[in-house]
C-alpha cells in the first residue's frame, strides 16, 4: 500500500507527499517573548511533575488538522498545556473563564 | 472545552499564567528565571563539544560513547534532561537529524530549534528527498557519500559531530568552535572555512 | 522492574503493522512509514517509560528502546530517499524476523 493511504496522525509528517514540494525556510526566525514564556512554562510543568512532555505532545496531536498546519509552534504548546492544565484538574474550566474575564 | 482552547493564545497565556501562580505551581520569578536559563543555551555549546572532539581523540571518544557525559564535562548543565547521542560523520558516512513526529531537538546543547527544523516540509522531506532538503542550504554531499537520516523519535536527542574541515591544522580550539554552526550539528550543512 | 534486553544488535525486525489511531485517542512514537516495514537492530539505547501511557499520566511500563536501521528506498516510489533510515522503536513494536 502507498504510504500516503495509511492511517496516519496528521502530525507524523513523515515522507507525507503534500509536503514534498514545500520549500524550507531556512531564515533564522527570532522567538517572541510569547514564544519563551510558554517555552519556560513548560519546562517548569514538567521539572514539577504537573505535564509530562508526553502529555504536551498528546494533546497537540489532538488538535483538528486545519487549526494545526494554522497555529504556531507555540500556540500548539499554549493550548496544549491550557487542555492539560483542564485534563489535570489544576484548575477548572470555570476558573479559567473568570481568570480571562479578568484578562479582558 | 474545545471552545476555550480556541481563545487566543496571548490572553490564554496571561489567564493561564496568573492561574498557575495563585494556585502556587510557580512564581512570575521562576518563569523569569527559566527563560534566562534558556536563553543562554545556545549552538555555541555544542560547537566547543566539536571543537574539542577535533582536538582531543579521548574526548572524541567520550562524546560518542556517552554525549550526556561529554557535555557536563564541558560544564553544560543535562541534569534531568533526555540522553544525548552523538553522531560521527565520516568520510563515507554524513548524518542527518530530523523528528518526523514533533521537534525533539537537542536543546540542552543547541539551544531552542530553529524555525526550520520544526517545519512541516523539513519533516517529511527529511526521510524522503534529504539530499534536495539540504540542497536548500547549498549543501551537496561528495558522490559515494552514504546518507544516514536519524529520526529522533523517542528518548534520546541527536547531534552530529561533523568533520572536520582541511586547512584546520594547528588551529585552536576556540578558533575550531568558531566556524562550528547550528546546521552542522544537525548535518544540514558541513562545516568550511571558506 | 527492568526490562530485559532481548533482542541482540544485527537482529533482523519486523515493525508491527498495527493503527492505534484507528481506535482511539493515543500517543505513538513509531512513525507511519515504517510500520510493517523490516530493518536490523543497531543497539540498545536503554530503558524509558512507555511513553504511551506517560502521555495520559498513566502509570507507565518500562520497555526497552532500540535503534533501528532501516533501507527506506522500497519505502516510497518517488523522491531519493537515504542509504540508511535510523529510527529509535520501542520493543513492543518489534518482532523478530525471518
Amino acid at each position: 500500500m502507498e504510504k500516503d493511504e495509511l492511517p496516519r496522525a496528521m502530525h507524523d509528517m513523515g515522507g507525507v507527499s503534500k509536503f514534498m514540494c514545500d520549500p524550507v525556510d531556512t531564515e533564522p526566525h527570532a522567538l517572541t517573548d510569547f514564544d519563551r514564556e510558554v517555552d519556560a512554562i513548560r519546562q517548569l510543568l514538567g521539572m514539577r511533575k504537573v505535564m509530562s512532555v508526553d502529555e504536551m505532545r498528546r494533546a497537540i496531536e489532538a488538535i483538528p488538522e486545519d487549526l494545526y498546519l494554522r497555529m504556531s509552534y507555540y500556540q500548539r504548546w499554549m493550548r496544549s498545556i491550557t487542555d492539560n492544565m483542564l485534563v489535570r484538574g489544576v484548575f477548572t474550566e470555570e476558573e479559567l473563564r473568570a481568570a480571562l474575564e479578568q484578562v479582558g | 472545552m474545545s471552545d476555550i482552547l480556541e481563545t487566543p493564545s496571548d490572553r490564554l497565556l496571561a489567564a493561564v499564567r496568573g492561574l498557575l501562580v495563585a494556585k502556587g505551581v510557580m512564581t512570575t520569578d521562576e518563569i523569569a528565571e527559566r527563560i534566562r536559563i534558556t536563553d543562554g543555551g545556545s549552538p555555541a555549546q555544542g560547537a566547543k563539544m566539536v571543537a574539542k572532539a577535533w582536538t582531543n581523540p579521548e574526548y572524541k571518544a567520550l562524546m560518542l560513547r556517552d554525549g550526556t557525559a561529554a557535555a557536563e564535562m564541558l560544564a553544560i548543565p543535562m541534569r534531568g534532561l533526555p540522553p544525548l547521542g552523538v553522531l560521527e560523520d565520516t568520510a563515507e558516512v554524513h548524518n542527518l537529524v530530523v523528528c518526523t513526529l514533533c521537534s525533539c531537538y537537542p536543546r540542552a546543547v543547541l539551544g531552542y530549534p530553529p524555525f526550520w527544523f520544526k517545519s512541516a516540509a523539513y519533516r517529511a522531506r527529511a526521510v524522503r528527498d534529504p539530499r534536495g532538503l539540504i540542497g536548500e542550504w547549498g549543501t551537496v554531499l561528495p558522490e559515494g557519500v552514504k546518507l544516514r537520516v536519524v529520526d529522533s523519535t523517542a528518548d534520546y536527542r541527536w547531534m552530529v559531530l561533523p568533520r572536520r574541515p582541511e586547512g584546520t591544522e594547528g588551529w585552536s580550539e576556540e578558533q575550531l568552535a568558531a566556524i562550528v554552526r547550528e546546521g552542522d550539528m544537525i548535518g544540514v550543512t558541513i562545516p568550511s572555512i571558506a | 522492574m527492568i526490562a530485559p534486553v532481548t533482542l541482540q544488535p544485527g537482529t533482523k525486525v519486523r515493525v508491527k503493522l498495527d493503527w492505534p489511531e484507528t481506535r482511539g485517542p493515543c500517543h505513538i512514537r513509531t512513525p507511519h512509514y515504517v510500520r510493517g516495514e523490516t530493518g536490523v537492530v543497531e543497539r540498545h539505547l536503554g530503558n524509558f517509560p512507555n511513553p504511551e501511557d506517560l502521555a495520559f499520566a498513566r502509570p507507565a511500563e518500562v520497555k526497552a528502546l532500540y535503534h533501528v536501521r532501516f533501507d527506506p528506498k522500497p519505502f516510497w516510489k518517488e523522491g531519493v530517499a537515504p542509504e540508511e533510515l535510523v529510527i529509535e522503536i520501542f520493543e513492543h513494536w518489534l518482532e523478530e524476523a525471518a
